[in-house]
């Protein structure tokens, strides 16, 4: 027993490393960066990076939540950094320090999430869309209402994600996605529970692969796991519709617990410069909010208003604000429409 | 003396990983949202709306037919098992084993290829002129998933009780006249008993609670208590309502064993 003690304490020691390289503590999501870029930011600050990655915000939330201190840098998305925002979670990014901040396009800055700037900065930007596959779709797709055709019962996969569901239902009948007036959420409702006979399957991830694979005609999809599918399998497109969407954000923040602030200044401005930008919107297929990015990336995929709209593609877009206490109606909502 | 020191580790062990636990859930299913320390049964009433009991309602009756699909073929298995020599006992055994090897999760997602639109299963079937079944995302999916995962927890206590009896009851039996059907109704079955609970047990216990099975094979259309769970805890951020839910879950879980073992009073135990 005590010698096994000893030789935890022993490890525990080692773990700590007294002397030796200083450390970063990064949390990305899965699958969301360059490793080269890791690497390189290692050799050029002689600063060693512990990369560690989540799949979901709300998993990300829990555990820089619970575990103080693990976390310099997190990459969450816009309307739970307004969470940890209100709820104090996060340190101020001294903007003096983020001297490449002026490559990030103005009209990514000052966004509701993070209206003045103060705690975060944009990593990668994207829609919410339908990702169709054209050998079984022969409607025009320009609409959230093909979701609710009848044509295509049991070929419609819907994303098992409250916010996303109820926000384009939401969009679909003309309402605000961040509504709070209880009549437009009943609405929602009423419409996900018409629709759901047509859906095959509320699912999350392993989407990719349905779609790819050809197992149903329709899905939601966001814009960068879109480009993905779109890489295997040439029957697919993506569209954005009209009735406008949700756009998201995500963004560099800085842990109120961060043990190497400093570092994680560095890290950030070093994300910011265009080249690593450059390598990182390559190598992950999302959409990044640095102009000088856009410029360099084949034209093919940046005219492509799917995965670069333009300011009036969006004109109808909105953002996620948090939604504090209606959430739990949300929840309720989107319980209700699964349990049915 | 010695005896009962030896036990303080296991005690140690109780407390830390079980008591505490459960009393922390016990806990945040009565703290009111809001902060503070005040306590209420707010949650626990909104347990009992007809939304959440459909949901537990649900829950319960996909367990009840996996468990009793379990029975139905499980228990034949358990004989054949206890009546095969022992060689060839050991490589049937060894059979129904190997694929627990395998991660759940990975058993699970191979159902999904197996019988998806475009799975291997319609693919067979094309050849024939079939045209594809829609199999994945239906609730004989989530059953499939179930019974496929949790058999060998009612084959293997079966199978353990049937070894064991002496076979000289069977014969006297027959020299009493009793034909197999009879044999099996007044002797085997009722000497098996013990082993057909704990296999009840073990199967209902994982299949009421399950979340992964009916999110991955029912495509998240047949939400069940155990996905209701988890998405208040990674959700929603309720863990009053989470907690309540999970409390209400282990008390129909302890019900359900306490009548399954006043069932079995007569039985000198031999139930998990």
């Amino acid at each position: 027993m005590s010698a096994g003690l000893a030789g935890i304490m022993l490890l525990a020691a080692a773990g700590c490393g007294s002397g030796g390289k200083e450390t970063l503590n990064v949390y990305n999501w899965g699958d969301y960066i360059d490793p080269q870029v890791l690497k390189d930011f290692e050799k050029e600050y002689n600063i060693k990076v512990v990369y560690e990655q989540f799949d979901t915000n709300e998993d990300m939330y829990v555990k820089v939540a619970n575990a103080s201190g693990q976390y310099d840098v997190a990459i969450p998305s816009d309307y739970m950094i307004r969470k940890m925002i209100n709820e104090d979670m996060l340190l101020p990014v001294d903007m003096g320090k983020i001297t490449n901040y002026g490559e990030i396009e103005d009209r990514f800055k000052g966004l509701a999430y993070d209206a003045e700037d103060r705690y975060s900065v944009p990593y990668m930007w994207g829609t919410v869309g339908i990702l169709y596959n054209k050998t079984m779709v022969d409607d025009v797709v320009d609409s959230w209402d093909i979701l609710w055709n009848p044509k295509y019962a049991k070929k419609i996969f819907m994303i098992n994600s409250l916010r996303d569901s109820i926000g384009i239902t939401l969009k679909r009948l003309g309402y605000s996605l961040n509504t709070k007036d209880l009549q437009e959420i009943e609405a929602a409702k009423a419409a996900l529970i018409e629709q759901k006979p047509l859906v095959l399957s509320y699912v999350g991830d392993e989407m990719k692969d349905k779609m790819i694979g050809g197992e149903a005609a329709l899905a939601v999809f966001w814009s960068g796991d879109a480009a993905y599918c779109m890489g295997y399998n040439e029957d697919l497109d993506y569209v954005i519709p009209k009735e406008g969407s949700n756009i998201w954000f995500d963004a560099m923040v800085i842990p109120k617990t961060a043990q190497n602030v400093e570092a994680a200044h560095l890290f950030i401005n070093y994300m910011c410069r265009p080249d690593v930008g450059l390598k990182n919107a390559e190598y992950i297929g999302y959409s990044s909010p640095i102009g000088k990015v856009r410029e360099q990336l084949p034209a093919e995929i940046t005219e492509d208003v799917a995965f670069y709209p333009g300011v009036e593609d969006l004109k109808n877009s909105e953002v996620f604000e948090d939604l504090s206490d209606t959430l739990v109606i949300y929840d309720r909502i989107w319980t209700e429409v699964l349990a049915e | 003396m010695r005896r009962n020191w030896s036990l303080y580790p296991y005690i140690l062990w109780m407390v830390l990983f079980t008591i505490v636990p459960i009393l922390l859930v016990l806990y945040y299913s009565l703290l009111a949202d809001g902060g503070g320390f005040s306590l209420t049964l707010s949650h626990y009433a909104r347990v009992f709306e007809p939304l959440y009991l459909a949901v537990i309602w649900r829950s319960i009756l996909l367990a009840l037919v996996s468990t009793v699909i379990c029975l139905l073929l499980g228990y034949p298995v358990a004989m054949i098992l206890a009546a095969s020599p022992a060689k060839q006992q050991f490589s049937l055994i060894v059979l129904f084993v190997v694929p627990m090897w395998m991660n759940f999760l990975a058993r699970t997602y191979a159902w999904m290829s197996l019988l998806e639109t475009n799975g291997i299963i319609n693919t067979v079937l094309g050849f024939f002129g079939i045209e594809p079944l829609s199999m994945l995302y239906t609730s004989g999916a989530v059953v499939l998933g179930m019974v496929y995962n949790y058999l060998p927890f009612m084959v293997f206590p079966i199978f353990t009780v049937l070894r064991k009896l002496d076979p000289s009851l069977l014969e006297a039996a027959e020299d009493l006249g009793a034909n197999p059907l009879k044999t099996f109704m007044k002797v085997i079955f009722p000497l098996s008993l013990p082993g057909v609970l704990s296999g009840i047990t073990m199967v209902f216990m994982p299949a009421v609670t399950t979340f992964v099975i009916s999110q991955l094979l029912g495509g998240g259309q047949f939400t069940l208590i155990g996905n209701l769970i988890q998405q208040q805890y990674l959700r929603t951020y309720d863990w009053g309502f989470g907690s309540s839910l999970s409390i209400i879950l282990m008390v129909i879980i302890l019900l359900s064993m306490g009548l399954i073992s006043r069932s079995n009073a007569y039985e000198e135990g031999g139930i998990l």
